[in-house]
């Protein structure tokens, strides 16, 4: 294969990921208002090429940390759908074995160290994770994945102020969607380039965040400059969630034509068209969509076949430890 | 008499303090425009205006602490903590901040703040939005602590920890928020610290509060028709806590049982119980019962969750063995 096609199949691939996204998100905010999901579901619809972009610049090795609109991080860096989906259900196979739900699903084993309940939860946990990829010393990075609301959280500006100081391998993105819940980014802070808040800390960037490629490269640029032990970067992505703060939300407080203009700019329109103008076949990007569908299709059955869990399961895990032959609780 | 909506009730009081004193001020994210999202502070946007009524950035310890420091300088704040799971990201302000404040100056400056939060489980949200915290700040001296558990306490308890000149903490539980009651026309500032009989019974004392109160209410019911006479008391403030409803009860029926949704461990439950053992052993003719939440972060799935909170028949078990003089012999969850 040609070094052009070589890039062109990664391409395709950034696609798949992106649209896998997206459909694990329009179907799970459909499973849900059928009664198979409880609790609450914050989609990503609109931000894909974000998670996508970053993620295609890890490697093993690497760590995430994500927030209360996870599932798109999480998948991004190669989750299985059929144990989120499971975990969604609350079912035993779930990645939390029915603990956590949409907020709290985790898997180490991927370097994915969860979603998070709490706004700037996860920026923290990802600068203590660069710090012991720095002492482990093997040039592997942490990336923390956060919105434009938690820029306005202490652990936000202690995060970036001690990782700066001490060069840890972090790579900040704070995904700026320009509302946090219900509140416009105008009300809720008084600039409008976040990473303008790196000033003062380290290196920023701006990106574009609904163009995979334009992000997969700035997110490689801080990526390298991580693990040459040159410290943070704060990436800016700018982008839009298309469905409300969390499903049920009608998002009301919306101007009028905003979605719209948006949504010209879909990400996964954006790429499919550049992708297309590369010469790339629609029939290639039929066949991604119905392998995806499919797979959608299998993970749904997989989490509704999975066995609740036993209610005594509750009394379990709390430590992991025994103390006197006992769980420990 | 009129039927109220728990948080119409509290958003009641909240207008009706704002327009009696100048000073009263709501602070938190999204109460203003978007009216809470509980909605709670629907409409008092409009009412009063943003600069009685802020929508804040997400930045719980700026929020609770200039709450605090403008109660220092003679505001009366109102905070809406949202999830009540996110007051940890603001516990300097009240506890070494706020809580001190009056001690540490000799009784010569009070904080005159309010915080306002949604406790408690409802619908699988899990281990960071279904938290019951009361104990923490129960345990904090300095800080007042109430739990109303229908509209009508809601309204008098707000209004009095709006007046009170101390730091005081709401809980409002997640589901209480969709129950309406016979509220009075005129609703006075219900003063801190005093409980109410809900239930009245001669066997068996049972304290409980906010949720599990209806729980509880609902475990007497039961086991009327078992022979057992159940009395039900609501504390409704927890610090200060009603010492004399306490012992007058078990003056008659010396027999106590605690329940509450919070884990059992260093829960307000142990608080009470230790207050009954200590200063009341003289009017216990039997061992006192805890039913409670288990010692477990909240899960999520329905079924877990269900398993880890305490229920009617949960309780009505804990009657039964309190009465029995068994209580040992329940298995905690
Ligand atoms: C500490 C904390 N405060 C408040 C909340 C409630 N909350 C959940 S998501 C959210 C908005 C977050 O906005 P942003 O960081 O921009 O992320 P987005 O939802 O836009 O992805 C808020 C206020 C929370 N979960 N944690
Ligand atoms: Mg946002």
């Amino acid at each position: 294969m040609t070094g052009r096609n070589m890039n062109l199949d990664h391409d395709i691939e950034l696609f798949r990921s992106m649209y896998l996204i997206r459909r694990f998100e329009e179907r799970a905010a459909h499973l849900r208002q059928q009664g198979f999901i409880p609790g609450f579901l914050h989609p990503y619809v609109g931000q894909e090429a974000v998670a996508v972009g970053v993620c295609a610049a890890l490697e093993e090795g690497d760590v995430i940390t994500s927030t209360h609109r996870g599932h798109g991080h999480m998948l991004a860096r190669g989750a299985e759908p059929n144990r989120m989906y499971a975990e969604l259900y609350a079912r035993q196979d779930g990645y939390n074995r029915a603990k956590g739900g949409s907020l709290h699903m985790i898997d180490a084993e991927l370097g994915f160290l969860g979603a998070n309940g709490i706004v700037g939860g996860g920026i923290p946990l990802a600068t203590g994770a660069a710090l012991q990829k720095k002492r482990e010393g093997k040039k592997r990075v942490a990336v923390s994945f956060f919105g434009d609301g938690a820029t306005n959280e202490g652990s936000f500006h202690e995060s970036l102020n001690l990782s700066a100081l001490w060069l840890l391998p972090v790579v900040f993105v704070c995904e700026n969607n320009f509302y946090g819940e219900f509140t416009p980014q105008h009300k809720h802070q008084p600039i409008t380039e976040i990473a303008r808040r790196a000033d003062s800390y380290a290196m920023e960037v701006v990106v574009e965040g609904n163009y995979v490629l334009e992000v997969r490269k700035a997110a490689q640029e801080a990526v390298d400059r991580a693990r040459a032990g040159e410290g943070p970067t704060l990436i800016e992505a700018r982008t839009y969630r298309h469905r409300g703060h969390y499903e049920g939300d009608m998002a009301r407080y919306r101007p009028p034509g905003e979605l719209e203009e948006w949504m010209a700019r879909d990400p996964l329109v954006v790429f499919a068209k550049h992708l297309r103008d590369r010469g790339v076949d629609d029939s290639v990007l039929r066949e991604v969509r119905q392998a995806v569908e499919d797979r959608l299709d299998g993970a749904a059955r997989f989490a509704e076949q999975s066995p609740h869990p036993q209610p005594g399961e509750a009394l379990e895990d709390v430590y992991t430890e025994t103390h006197q032959g006992m769980a420990l609780r | 008499m009129r039927k109220l909506r728990y948080g119409a009730a509290i958003a009641e009081a909240l207008a009706e303090e704002m327009e009696r004193d100048p000073e009263v001020f709501l602070i938190g994210e999204d109460i203003g425009e978007a009216g809470g999202v509980f909605g709670v502070t629907r409409g008092l946007f409009k009412k009063f205006g943003p600069d009685r009524v802020f929508d804040t950035p997400i930045s719980e310890e700026a929020i609770v602490g200039a709450a605090v420091g403008a109660a220092l300088v003679g505001a009366r704040p109102v905070v809406e903590v949202m999830f009540g799971d996110f007051v940890t990201l603001a516990m300097d302000m009240l506890v070494n901040q706020a809580a001190k404040t009056s001690y540490m100056t000799g009784g010569r400056i009070g904080v005159p703040v309010t915080v306002r939060m949604v406790t408690g489980t409802a619908g699988s949200t899990a281990g960071q939005h279904s938290q019951s915290l009361e104990a923490w700040f129960v345990h904090t001296p300095g800080l007042k602590v109430v739990a109303p558990s229908n509209a009508a306490d809601a309204k008098g308890l707000v209004k009095a920890a709006i007046r009170d000149p101390d730091p005081v903490m709401v809980f409002e539980h997640k589901l209480l928020y969709g129950r309406s009651d016979q509220v009075p026309d005129q609703v006075d500032p219900l003063p801190l610290g005093e409980g109410r009989v809900v239930r009245e019974g001669e066997d068996v004392t049972v304290v409980s509060y906010l949720h599990t109160l209806y729980a509880a209410l609902e475990a007497a019911e039961r086991l009327e028709e078992e022979g057992i006479s159940v009395e039900v008391l609501d504390p409704r403030s927890l610090v200060p806590f009603d010492r004399r409803l306490l012992s007058d009860s078990l003056r008659k029926t010396g027999r106590l049982l605690v329940a509450h949704e919070a884990p059992r461990r260093g829960g307000v439950g142990a608080e009470i119980a230790a207050i009954a053992a200590e200063e009341m052993w003289d009017l216990l003719g039997a061992p006192i019962t805890r039913v409670c939440g288990a010692n477990t972060p909240m899960p999520y799935a329905p079924e877990l969750e269900g398993f880890v909170i305490p229920d009617a028949a949960r309780i009505a078990e804990g009657i039964r063995a309190t009465v029995k003089g068994s209580p040992g012999r329940l298995t905690p969850v």
